[in-house]
């Protein structure tokens, strides 16, 4: 076990504090960028897409 | 320029966020061995120094960030770069937290020290307005529905006080503080010894790689939410016309 001296604590508070604030932001941002891919993915199932899509979707059928 | 196109930075961030994360836990695992195990106990700090590893990073990316979305803002409102918006938006709760825990950390660090956990000198109050700067444009972006006036409003806000950023990194040297004065970037070179400095510099650089990490990521989540904000209002609308079409 680490020695940390008379002023332990406040190490130990300083590291604790800052890896539980960083893990919370973290999953809130992760978080986020799901909840978001899934709203986009609910909406193009439901058949709303971009204009960006369509004129992909246009080309492609052209091609073919 | 190729990259202003949102769709082009979603496949760019795709293909270089593994590597990033990687590397990012790599450097964490290195700079928490060398800050615990290898790095001595300081001559008149003691073992408190430890805080400094996490405190210093913080400390430059609270600073960094902000600077960052002066620049988005720049960019913004001169050259209405498609993704200085997003940037700047996205970099708030990240700088907003490495501040706030660079706030917690210096108290932490200051009372065994200095004997208290906050003075109002001129570097800790500096710190802490710019915190609230950040809390401000948070608060700017929540209150304006329309987000490309919010993000007028924002980015000139984020421009006038960038003038906060030169006040905090020369505040030691311009006033009487208990804050330490530059001790890493100096005109002589730094006054740490190598056996304390590299860890500090490893866990800056792992912090660093986090914050562009988290950048990335909520980069990313801010493209795919005005995506679904555009789809949404597209299916209002149709939803509005096709009463009308059909009659």
């Amino acid at each position: 076990m680490l020695d940390l001296g008379p002023h332990a604590a406040f190490i130990l508070w300083a590291y604790g504090i800052a890896a539980v604030m960083l893990i919370a932001l973290i999953g809130w941002i992760v978080a986020d960028h799901r909840r978001q891919l899934r709203r986009l993915s609910q909406l193009e199932a439901a058949g709303v897409t971009r204009r960006s899509s369509k004129k992909r979707a246009r080309a492609a059928v052209k091609q073919t | 320029m190729r990259l202003a196109n949102p769709t082009n930075f979603m496949a760019l961030a795709d293909a270089i966020l593994p590597w990033l994360i990687a590397l990012t836990a790599a450097l964490f695992a290195v700079g928490v061995y060398l800050a615990f195990f290898v790095a001595p106990a300081d001559y008149q700090q003691g073992e408190t120094v430890r805080i400094m590893f996490i405190h210093v990073p913080f400390a430059w990316l609270a600073m960094m960030g902000y600077s960052l979305i002066a620049l988005s803002s720049i960019g913004s409102l001169v050259w209405r770069h498609p993704l200085a918006d997003v940037a700047a938006k996205a970099a708030l709760p990240i700088g907003a937290s490495f501040t706030l825990l660079a706030l917690i950390t210096g108290a932490l660090w200051g009372k065994p020290m200095w004997g208290a956990y906050w003075v109002w000198d001129a570097r800790l109050t500096s710190v802490l307005i710019l915190f609230l700067l950040y809390i401000g444009l948070i608060a700017l972006w929540q209150a304006i529905e329309d987000p490309s006036r919010a993000g007028r409003a924002a980015a000139i806000l984020a421009i006038v006080g960038f003038v906060n950023v030169p006040i905090i990194k020369f505040s030691v040297d311009w006033w009487n503080t208990l804050h330490q004065g530059a001790s890493v970037i100096r005109l002589d070179g730094p006054s740490i010894h190598p056996s304390i400095l590299i860890p500090l510099l490893v866990m800056t650089a792992a912090f660093t790689l986090l914050y562009f990490v988290l950048q990335l990521i909520a980069m990313k989540a801010e493209i795919l939410r005005r995506r679904v904000a555009a789809l949404q209002a597209a299916r209002a609308s149709g939803a509005q016309a096709s009463p009308v079409a059909a009659g």
